[in-house]
């Protein structure tokens, strides 16, 4: 394959430094010892860092954020992995209805599902409880679960499974002992994109949020938009470090481009 | 009572019959081919076998005990599959010891009877290893152990050799059948490749569209073939439309095209027939002596052997001729071609395939 | 019922059932609030009327903010599939080392909230922002441009946070292709121009039109980053559902809007596949 030119790789870093730039402003701005925010900072200070563990919200609201995505895409993983396994292996009636079912939270916008998921859990007396929001978030990661096990799913030799029948295996036996090891690198691919995915989620988030659930995303956007202080950016920054840690975790252990491709089609 | 009998199997899946009211049976301790191109409905045939698959029609009787709803599980045949089918997951010992495992076998007991199959296949040394770590013959070998630890009654082999490369095939093919002798199980393998059920088969059972076409010998499959489809899959064959003149005891008579030919006795009417030749039997002879003189169109140098595509009156002839050391016919040269009427075989003609 | 089928759905049932009951009935609930009535003192009434329609598409306020919703993420996909096209070209020909930091770089910040990537553009945009800062220290303007609470600086943004989704896509049609196509087309002769329009980038073009749909359908419902960046003065159809459910606490013109925006949106990706599947089913699967 030929290789690329001088303007190639000019395209390539500004393209770069343009992904880069508010995410490294970001992180400059927190280091600043001033009131305001400023880039560059005019010193290096860790004034606004300290001040984090002042505002105790950010710490609650970052422990919430943290109990929650474990927790829903945990619920997820379970519900989408034997669904994975019905659709993915062979046709059924109603499979493509299912299918789609499944992937639909990807299609509606999320505002849409905002109103929906705060009109119902009101009316069920659900509303800002962990349970309904845990719930809510399950249903929003389904669909990132769903597409990387059955891209696993369709990797899946059929006759290891018949093997292990003909050895003996009883259908339990097969699942724990061939079937889950098999499509393990996608459960566990799937999982922590679903992780990140409601650690991130602010859209539906915000509807459904009372005071005492608030999430990391919700606090700091409520916080953006009435005050600017340096204070978001140094939240900001610890969040961004916490990402990167588990991105370059993820890339390590299943390559980013395959979790986020997910193999399949969208 | 044969050990495993095949009693008017069919499996329709819609209006087709990819098994067709198929009957044969295998003796205790054999080893059974059943051959025939893709889609002829012999995997088909091993999945009924194997459980995999429920029959339309039909039964399947082993060592007198009929299948029918017992589940694979519970079958206790040995199966090695075409991808083999390892748990890549698993050590070579985890994977051979797993059918025991499921039967709930000591732990002492199982790594006995790991050792012993692992040392049947030559595979001891590497019991810790997992299977990506090996090259193809030697997962083969593991996925035999696999199939036989259990000690089945039954082996059943999917195109057990097709993923390997041509060498490794011969070998394995000369170690399958060691190792089938050794652990003296009854075998039925399902291939495509008929050098391969020629090499390692007690019989063969040649399948074509789901229905048998002859259930033999090697030797009585490729001698004396039963129809044209037969002649024409396994090994190369000169086939060609004929009339059957006159058939008595001491031979028969031929016309094909314009030439009068004799040939063996045979059971036929008088009428249209086809008449095969095999290329090894054909002998070169001067231009003006044999039974046919034809030109050499292409000749091919295999090593052992020439291959020669000589054009004759009647039409294309392939010949086959040991290396004894000697140029073969140069192309272009003018050619007798011989052979002993008894060599011809005559076969019903082929009815219009479907 | 086959055996085959009733285990396919025994195993879909969990997760049916909570789909069932926590996205079909509270979407469906939805769309039955936005025919009710509201009152300022009496709250949601339970009457059904079309009232709440008539008033969203009589008004041209809420026009206004449809159409500037729309061409927002329209032009918003266009430049994405104008820089992540050629991006992802780059990618697919880069060696594996660089390939992979770029790929962090590009591709990751996907998983970095997107509150927080917004927050940067503030930053950077804000009439005292680094960009402004930086322009007027050298002298090239003298007043700051205006970038915050403008269309243009949610469009820069959203590209931001939209881009990865379309190189993506792009790359993952790159890899589909057979590497030798190119090889081949060079060795009959064509220059790498040729090569880039004629043979890569007609093999990518399922790849750009999935990505453009994503783009798109993200765009059109975006939140957080017109929420930051517009406020008030710049709003859009998500933003304008939020502030009829949690500031007017008008529930029913909310859900007609958000229905509306629901209809659109599936409504164009649904024109665009058919489209899609007619124009290139033939040649692609």
């Amino acid at each position: 394959m030929r290789r690329n030119g001088p303007l190639s790789i000019l395209f390539s870093l500004v393209f770069v430094s343009f992904m880069l730039a508010p995410i490294v402003v970001v992180i400059g701005v927190s280091f600043t010892p001033e009131g305001f925010l400023e880039f560059p900072p005019s010193g290096i200070s860790l004034r606004w860092f300290r001040a984090i563990l002042d505002n105790p919200e950010f710490i609650t609201a970052a422990w919430i954020s943290l109990k929650l995505g474990v927790a829903a895409a945990t619920v997820a993983t379970v519900l989408a992995v034997p669904a994975a396994l019905a659709i993915g292996q062979g046709r059924f009636a109603g499979r493509d209805a299912l299918q789609a079912l499944f992937l639909s939270p990807l299609m509606v916008p999320t505002v849409v599902l905002g109103i929906a998921f705060l009109r119902f859990l009101s009316l069920m007396g659900l509303n800002g409880t962990f349970f309904g929001l845990m719930l809510c978030h399950a249903i929003i990661i389904t669909p990132f679960i769903l597409r990387l096990v059955l891209a696993s799913v369709a990797g899946l030799d059929r006759s290891v499974e018949k093997a292990a029948i003909s050895l003996g295996a009883r259908p339990l036996t097969v699942f724990r002992r061939v079937t889950l090891p098999a499509i393990m690198p996608g459960v566990i691919g799937g999982w922590m994109l679903a992780f990140i995915t409601s650690f991130d989620e602010l859209t539906v988030t915000v509807f459904i949020v009372n005071p005492s659930t608030t999430t990391l995303p919700v606090r700091l956007f409520s916080h953006i938009t009435q005050t600017t202080d340096p204070l978001v950016a140094s939240v900001s920054a610890v969040a961004i470090l916490f990402t990167v840690a588990l991105m370059l975790l993820i890339d390590r252990l299943y390559g980013l481009d395959r979790l986020l491709i997910g193999e399949g089609k969208r | 009572m044969a050990f495993l009998e095949l009693h008017g199997l069919t499996k329709r899946f819609g209006d087709f019959a990819a098994v067709d009211d198929l009957t044969f049976t295998v003796e205790r301790g054999s080893f059974v081919s059943l051959l025939g191109p893709s889609g002829c409905g012999k995997t088909t045939t091993l999945q009924m076998v194997a459980g995999f698959e429920t029959p339309t029609e039909g039964k399947i009787i082993l060592d007198g005990k009929d299948l029918s709803g017992i589940p694979a599980r519970e079958r206790g045949l040995g199966i090695v599959f075409q991808t083999y089918a390892l748990f890549t997951h698993m050590t070579v010992e985890e994977n051979v010891g797993f059918g025991l495992e499921m039967r709930k076998v000591s732990r002492a007991e199982r790594k006995r009877r790991v050792a012993d199959a692992l040392d049947l296949v030559h595979l001891s040394h590497l019991g810790n290893r997992y299977p990506r770590q090996m090259s193809g013959g030697q997962r083969q070998r593991v996925a035999l152990a696999r199939a036989l630890v259990i000690e089945p009654q039954l082996l059943l082999l999917d195109e057990p050799l097709s993923n390997l490369d041509a060498k490794l095939r011969e070998e394995m093919q000369l170690e399958l059948r060691r190792i089938q002798r050794e652990a003296n199980v009854t075998t039925l393998m399902v291939t495509h490749d008929q050098s391969e059920a020629l090499a390692l088969s007690d019989s063969i059972v040649v399948i074509d569209h789901g229905r048998l076409r002859q259930d033999a010998t090697p030797f009585d499959v490729y001698e004396t073939p039963q129809s044209s489809f037969v002649s024409r899959f396994l090994g190369k064959s000169n086939n060609f439309s004929a009339r059957l003149e006159s058939a008595g005891p001491d031979g028969s008579k031929l016309v094909c095209g314009s030439l009068d030919l004799q040939g063996p006795r045979v059971d036929l009417a008088p009428g249209p027939v086809e008449i095969a030749l095999r290329p090894e039997r054909i002998t070169l002879v001067g231009a003006d002596a044999g039974q046919l003189r034809g030109t050499v169109a292409e000749r091919v140098f295999m090593g052992n052997q020439w291959l020669l595509r000589i054009e004759t009156e009647i039409g294309d002839m392939l010949v086959m001729r040991y290396n004894t050391g000697r140029a073969e016919a140069e192309q272009g040269a003018t050619v007798g071609l011989s052979w002993k009427p008894e060599d011809i075989r005559i076969l019903p003609a082929e009815e219009t395939s479907a | 019922m086959t055996s085959q089928t009733s285990r396919a759905w025994l195993l879909s049932a969990p997760a049916l059932v909570l789909f069932a009951v926590l996205l079909l009935t509270p979407l469906a609930m939805t769309f039955v609030l936005s025919f009710n009535s509201f009152d300022f003192y009496g709250g949601i009434g339970n009457d059904l009327s079309l009232a709440n329609y008539a008033e969203v598409l009589g008004d041209s306020y809420f026009y206004e903010i449809f159409w500037r919703t729309f061409l927002i993420a329209l032009i918003t996909t266009v430049i994405c599939a104008a820089i992540g096209v050629p991006q992802a070209y780059i990618l697919y020909r880069m060696s594996p080392f660089w390939r992979s930091i770029t790929v962090l770089i590009v591709i990751g910040p996907l998983l970095i909230s997107v509150v927080v990537r917004t927050l940067g553009w503030a930053i950077l945009l804000g009439n005292k922002g680094v960009i402004n800062t930086a322009l007027t220290n050298i002298g090239l303007i003298e007043r700051p441009i205006r970038m915050m609470y403008t269309s243009g600086g949610i469009v820069l943004a959203l590209v931001h946070v939209m881009v990865p989704f379309m190189v993506l896509a792009v790359w993952a049609a790159l890899q589909r292709q057979d590497p030798a196509t190119e090889a081949a087309a060079e060795s009959l002769g064509a220059r790498p121009r040729t090569i880039f329009f004629r043979i890569v980038l007609p093999q990518a073009i399922p790849g750009v039109l999935s990505g453009s749909l994503i783009v798109f359908s993200l765009s059109a419902s975006a939140f957080a980053t017109p929420a930051i960046l517009g406020g008030r003065r710049v709003k859009v159809v998500s933003t304008t559902v939020y502030d009829e459910f949690l500031n007017t606490l008008n529930w029913p013109l909310g859900a007609a809007i958000a229905m509306l925006l629901l209809v659109a949106v599936l409504a164009v990706m649904l024109s665009w596949n058919r489209l899609v599947e007619r124009r290139y089913g033939e040649v692609f699967e």
